[in-house]
């Protein structure tokens, strides 16, 4: 069964007002559990507006929103109880830290949930030790830590809450390669360690080819597609149009094809690509 | 949510009034609320009424806007009409109970000061609906400049002002961004007893202070690294020039004050 689910969704800012914008139009989306879904699309296309409905914090204008089959804006209850069920890290969350020590911040979660004190400490700990906080920077104030610790802090803060859906807006956003592929790891290493179905928010393929299992496609403010990355890479030429760039990789052989070589054009990865060009070695001259 | 305040909110235009120089706007509507006050009479205030009407015509700017400026005071206009009300006994008595007393000079008095409330928010309102605030600020600054022992200082207080104008949208989007987040780390902001309340506001009140510190510090390089020295020997790389139709409101403005001026002195009662 599908976990996350919304029907018809449509969402309005300032509605009633001359700045009235529809920020997302009648979005249809199912995602099963356990999948790592990278949501692409170029700015303003209405990412960071559609994962907000995920947690309830905002109401739709229209449409409806279900996470397990339930409706989020039944009741409060319902509504709480899918704050604590779909973990939402904010895009540069390093900014929203506030407590003494990164303990206290990563335990602001788990203490909102109404957790007992053991199980709070257990799992700020795990979380931090996921993400590589050392138990001296716990002790630390958050705020004398370098930005790519902070990252990691807050990340952690949302991580310790153990959310069954992990939804993460531009985690990667301003952070060298090196800082990008160590969250992007742990990102991916924690699906594979919970179990629970995560969901970034990228700008960028190249991130998304490394990691994501499936691929969603926002271009203004709908939905254009919902479907593997094998898939998607297919239409790499339509994803180009919207103005999002694709991995150079994708670029080498779609230039090949174009060339009149029998490339394939779904290459996302440099191994992928060395696969195809061993395999067409053989069938052209001169290769 | 806090995005909905519309305080000195600017609606882009490509009206007449939008046009004007804004200290052509500034002047006048520093006029029209001093001849607001001059008013003696129905008459006069017609003619002001008349006059704010065309105004807002000419600036194209919706009806329903106007109206929603006058909302956030729509109490204190109710207050100020009951108070004349009962507090103005000449003219015939309509109504009489214990301590209540109404009369008709009293119904008119308060339909009066109701009606001039109004013309002021809205002539109010029209400046900055159609002047974005760096231009009122920056023509504060130049109508204040010929005050030459203060220039330095009338230079620094524009300048704190545009920069505190300019960062009000900002602060809100914070707000509203960093709230968001904290909420979808469970804190809980709309249950609870006043303290928990005032409580529950720490997580965000601490992010968006260091985050505006943040940001002065960063703002004060940037503008020392383009060599910003206050503003002695200061050119301007806009200049404000008088057009053909501030003259033309400068005329108009002038034409109503000595309407309402005659107007006083030919009726001199309130009705
Ligand atoms: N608080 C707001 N008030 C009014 N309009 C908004 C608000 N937030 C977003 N919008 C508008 O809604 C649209 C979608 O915005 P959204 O933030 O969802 O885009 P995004 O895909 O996340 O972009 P980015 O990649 O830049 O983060 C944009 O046109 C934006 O201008
Ligand atoms: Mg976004």
């Amino acid at each position: 069964m599908a976990i996350l689910k919304t029907e018809n969704l449509t969402y309005c800012y300032s509605t009633g007002t001359p700045f009235e914008v529809t920020a997302l139009d009648n979005a249809n989306i199912e995602i099963d559990d356990g999948e790592l879904v990278a949501v692409i699309g170029h700015t303003g296309s209405g990412k960071s507006t559609l994962i907000q409905h995920f947690n309830g914090l905002l109401k739709p204008t229209s449409g409806k929103v279900l996470v397990d089959g339930k409706d989020i804006w039944e009741s409060k209850a319902s509504l709480r109880e899918a704050r604590f069920k779909v973990g939402l890290c904010f895009q540069y969350p390093e900014y929203q830290l506030f407590e003494e020590t990164s303990y206290k911040d990563i335990a602001f979660g788990p203490k909102n949930m109404k957790l007992s004190e053991e199980e709070i400490d257990r799992r700020v700990r795990k979380a931090a030790e996921f993400v590589g906080v050392t138990d001296d920077m716990l002790e630390r104030s958050p705020f004398d830590l370098s930005g790519g610790e902070k990252r990691r802090v807050a990340i952690a803060g949302v991580m310790a809450m153990e959310p069954k859906i992990l939804i993460l807006d531009e985690p990667t956003s301003g952070l060298d390669p090196k800082g990008r592929d160590k969250i992007l790891g742990l990102i991916k290493e924690y699906r594979q360690e919970t179990g629970s179905t995560v969901m970034i928010v990228s700008h960028s393929m190249e991130d998304v080819a490394k990691i994501a299992t499936k691929v969603l496609v926002m271009n203004s403010s709908k939905v254009m597609s919902y479907d593997t990355v094998d898939e998607t890479y297919k239409r790499a030429d339509e994803i180009m149009q919207m103005g999002l760039d694709v991995p150079q990789i994708t670029k080498i052989f779609m230039g090949l094809h174009e060339k009149g070589f029998p490339v394939r054009t779904n290459i996302y990865t440099v191994e992928q690509g060395i696969e195809e060009i061993k395999r067409i070695r053989g069938q052209v001259n001169g290769l | 949510m806090m995005k909905d305040i519309t305080i000195g909110q600017y609606f882009p235009g490509n009206s007449v009034i939008h046009r004007m120089d804004p200290r052509m706007k500034l002047v006048l509507t520093f006029l029209y609320i001093i001849v607001i006050f001059v008013c003696k009479n129905f008459y006069s205030l017609g003619a002001m009424v008349f006059a704010l009407v065309l105004m807002v015509l000419f600036s194209q700017i919706p009806v329903k806007t106007i109206l929603k400026s006058v909302k956030p005071i729509f109490i204190i206009i109710v207050f100020t009409a009951i108070l004349n009300v009962l507090y103005t006994t000449n003219g015939t008595i309509l109504f009489e109970w214990k301590f209540i007393h109404i009369s008709t000079g009293g119904i008119y008095t308060a339909v009066f000061m109701v009606i001039r409330i109004i013309s002021l928010v809205v002539a109010s309102s029209l400046l900055t609906y159609t002047t974005s605030p760096t231009l009122i600020t920056d023509a504060i600054e130049r109508l204040l400049s010929p005050l030459k022992f203060m220039r330095n200082s009338v230079h620094t207080i524009a300048m704190m002002m545009t920069i505190a104008l300019r960062f009000i949208p900002t602060l809100i989007e914070e707000f509203d961004k960093i709230t968001s987040a904290q909420k979808a780390r469970g804190a809980d902001l709309e249950t609870g007893t006043l303290v928990e309340r005032a409580k529950a506001l720490i997580p965000i009140f601490i992010p968006l202070f260091i985050t505006s510190f943040r940001r002065a510090y960063e703002l004060a390089y940037a503008m020392e690294c383009r060599c910003y020295h206050g503003g002695e020997g200061r050119t301007r790389m806009k200049q404000m020039k008088l057009h053909g139709f501030d003259v033309v409101g400068l005329v108009f403005m002038v034409v109503v004050t000595a309407g309402v001026v005659s107007l006083n002195i030919v009726f001199p009662h309130l009705i």
